[in-house]
């Protein structure tokens, strides 16, 4: 599975500053209540809890108060080689700022060591126009460039996430999309309330008791309810419009999501008469989907009272 | 122990619109919290705890944004939850609040629920395919269309009721200078002529996407007698209750767990008939229809007349029983804040500082919220007197 999606921020007066300079090569502090300078700038003061509003230029040369190895760099990290994070003292600040160290090996940084600024060869108005810092050697702190304090440039930024990861099916829901990859469907019931449930659960929601007993169900049942699905969304599969309803397969006792077609949706009717359209055999996976959709059966509509305390 | 009575004392909120692209997240709490504590004559310095309300972190993509915003809410040094029930949030946060004050623990909680919609897109975080099954689900809309024509179906509503809801909280909203949608001229008829975007819901019977947030001070007898606010709206009663998203024959359109919550509140407030007793209600209406549906739901009328209300211009402000009279989630939907903004909404009710919105003379107000697939109900009694019990 797979979820990402580019979310947008707005930076707020104080950080829309804050990244406005680093892209011009400057970098500014906040300076708190208590007369402290503190990179990045915070937007409100921890201690007095007010809004910040005064800003100064820093140095983008630093000293290293303490450091940690990353040896194997992950995706989106600062550099693509083993490096140091560090936090780094720069000079006219009183709070470290935590950043990478360009440096081939542990040997080759210490605590106490002084720092550059690499700064990134695009500015794009964010945190990663400091690319990372490298050791200054003797070289001296060069004044700070000097900022005009107007409307800031910058004022929002996108954060880009993503997050990939494996989906485990539970035991019963295994024997059900095994089920389908084979044409069949699998329900279980409650020994308890008796209720089929499908997809099964593993334990009924009612009665907490696992359920044990299975059932194979038919691919027909009864419409309970629907929409008509008539706006577009980011990650939509299905062209609009589209009939989104519940089916309740005879012998089960809750119903499932799915397509209907074959219908004008102007049509379509609750306790109407459904049965899947499968996939053709071949191309049948572990998935709902390999039902492509349910389509009316031409039988007369289902009684209200036979569904209705299923809505 | 006796509950210790406690108060609203402080409500503020920011003015709820699309895209808040001046502020940020913090800085947008920070405009309904300064609000607050204005409202209640206190700075940071005299809050004890903070509770923190917001809905499913996929919304704005930052995990535990309560970890990020301690500096903003001031809460170095003191208790900072987080209350996580999603779109009830709002509602529960309080409660969760108001509980640290009514057990003693706390004399002053600051509670802020908030949401930056606009950084994310909250279609897209409802509709995340789940493995394996029918990609047919399509947001919030997607998933309650269908309670929707159930609840239709089964109470005989006629099909303008909707439209009504719609129309009347658009035009509530008018006189809130707070609420996002300021749609001069919404009809009966112009609602009916939108776009039907999950049928049987239309464009105008759908809540906006908004940035907002809402700020509560709660405070115990104690305190609020120190204070100077003269007007708190004391909490009557708070009732939470929650049950699966789907199991056989769980009724989606009247929930138990809200028919439950709701008879138990009003049991601790001691009112026998809440349609004559309460004056007025803010109920969590993201969908025109939830009106009717909620309205049964609290027991202000029977099963399948709850439509008949609305109809009856009962729900509107000079009517029986005013509902959403501050244009509601219809008309303001910051999906976390929704909730508090509904208890806070029926606080300022009782406190008489409704301002254009105001009910004249309401003594007692409901604020109701709920969350998920219908499954989590957070709701409050306030009102201008101390309780009796």
């Amino acid at each position: 599975m797979k979820v990402e999606f580019d979310y947008t921020r707005s930076l707020g007066s104080v950080l829309s500053q804050f990244m406005s300079a680093l892209k011009q090569h400057s970098i500014l502090g906040g300076v708190l209540a208590d007369g402290r300078v503190v990179v990045p700038p915070p937007e409100y003061d921890p201690v007095t809890h007010a809004a910040v509003t005064e800003l100064v230029p820093v140095s983008d040369f630093g000293v290293v108060q303490s450091w940690s190895w990353v040896a194997e760099p992950v995706a989106q990290q600062p550099l693509e080689k083993p490096f140091a994070f560090a936090q780094i003292l720069l000079d006219g600040a009183d709070a470290p700022l935590l950043h990478a160290v360009a440096v081939d090996s542990p040997a080759d940084i210490s605590t106490g060591m002084r720092v550059r600024v690499r700064w990134a060869e695009q500015p794009t108005g964010t945190i990663r126009d400091i690319a990372w810092f490298e050791p200054a050697g003797d070289a001296v702190t060069e004044g700070s460039a000097s900022m005009e304090f107007g409307a800031p440039e910058v004022t929002g930024m996108t954060s880009p996430v993503r997050l990939a990861y494996d989906y485990a099916a539970s035991p019963e829901e295994t024997k059900f999309f095994r089920g389908l990859a084979e044409g069949k469907i699998y329900g279980q019931r409650c020994p308890k309330c008796e209720k089929v449930y499908v997809p099964p659960r593993g334990a009924c929601p009612v009665d907490g008791v696992p359920t044990t007993d299975e059932v194979e169900l038919p691919d027909r049942g009864t419409l309970t309810t629907y929409c008509v699905v008539n706006v577009p969304f980011q990650g939509q599969t299905i062209p609009i419009p589209y009939v989104s309803a519940y089916v309740l397969l005879d012998g089960a006792d809750i119903a499932f999501l799915h397509l209907i077609l074959d219908i004008d949706a102007a049509d379509v009717r609750m306790g109407m008469r459904v049965e899947a359209v499968w996939k053709p055999r071949e191309e049948w996976t572990t998935s709902l989907d390999n039902i492509k959709y349910f389509r009316p059966t031409g039988e007369p509509d289902a009684d209200f009272d036979t569904y209705k305390h299923h809505l | 122990m006796a509950k210790v009575p406690a108060a609203v004392i402080g409500v503020g909120q920011t003015h709820h619109r699309a895209v808040r692209e001046d502020v940020s997240m913090a800085g947008l709490l920070r405009e309904a919290v300064d609000r607050a504590l204005e409202d209640a004559g206190m700075t940071f310095a005299d809050i004890d705890a903070v509770v923190v309300g917001k809905a499913p972190d996929l919304f704005e993509g930052v995990m535990m944004p309560e970890l990020y915003l301690a500096d903003a809410l001031g809460a170095a040094g003191k208790p900072l939850l987080r209350v996580h029930t999603a779109g009830s949030v709002g509602g529960s946060t309080a409660i969760v609040a108001a509980s640290l004050v009514q057990s003693g623990v706390h004399e002053r909680v600051l509670t802020v629920a908030f949401e930056k919609q606009s950084e994310s897109n909250a279609m897209w975080a409802l509709s995340i395919p789940v493995p394996f099954i029918m990609p047919v689900h399509a947001g919030a809309g997607g998933y309650f269309a269908p309670h929707v024509r159930s609840y239709i179906r089964r109470s005989g509503a006629p099909g303008h009721i909707g439209a009504m809801v719609a129309a009347k909280d658009r035009n509530n909203a008018l006189k809130n200078p707070y609420a996002h949608l300021q749609n001069e001229g919404t009809t009966v008829e112009s609602v009916l002529a939108s776009t039907m975007l999950w049928d049987p819901i239309r464009f105008d019977e759908t809540c906006p996407s908004s940035d907002g947030a809402c700020a509560l001070v709660i405070a115990s007898e104690d305190a609020v007698a120190k204070s100077g606010v003269k007007n708190p709206a004391w909490i009557h009663g708070t009732q939470m209750r929650s049950e699966p998203t789907t199991a056989s024959e769980r009724d989606q359109v009247n929930p138990q767990a809200g028919r439950d919550a709701s008879a138990a509140l009003y049991k601790q407030a001691g009112i026998t008939n809440p349609l004559e007793e309460i004056d007025c209600a803010e109920i969590y209406v993201p969908f025109s229809w939830f009106e009717p549906m909620w309205i049964e739901n609290l027991g202000f009328a029977p099963q399948g007349d709850g439509w008949k209300l609305t109809e009856a211009g009962d729900t509107a402000i000079g009517g029986k029983l005013p509902i959403n009279m501050s244009g509601g989630v219809l008309s303001s939907n910051p999906i976390g804040a929704s909730g508090m903004l509904r208890f806070g909404e029926a606080a300022l009710q009782v406190r008489g500082a409704a301002g254009e919105h105001q009910v004249d003379g309401a003594r007692k107000a409901l604020g109701h919220a709920y969350g998920g697939g219908s499954q989590f109900f957070a709701m409050w009694i306030v009102g201008s007197e101390k309780p009796g019990n």
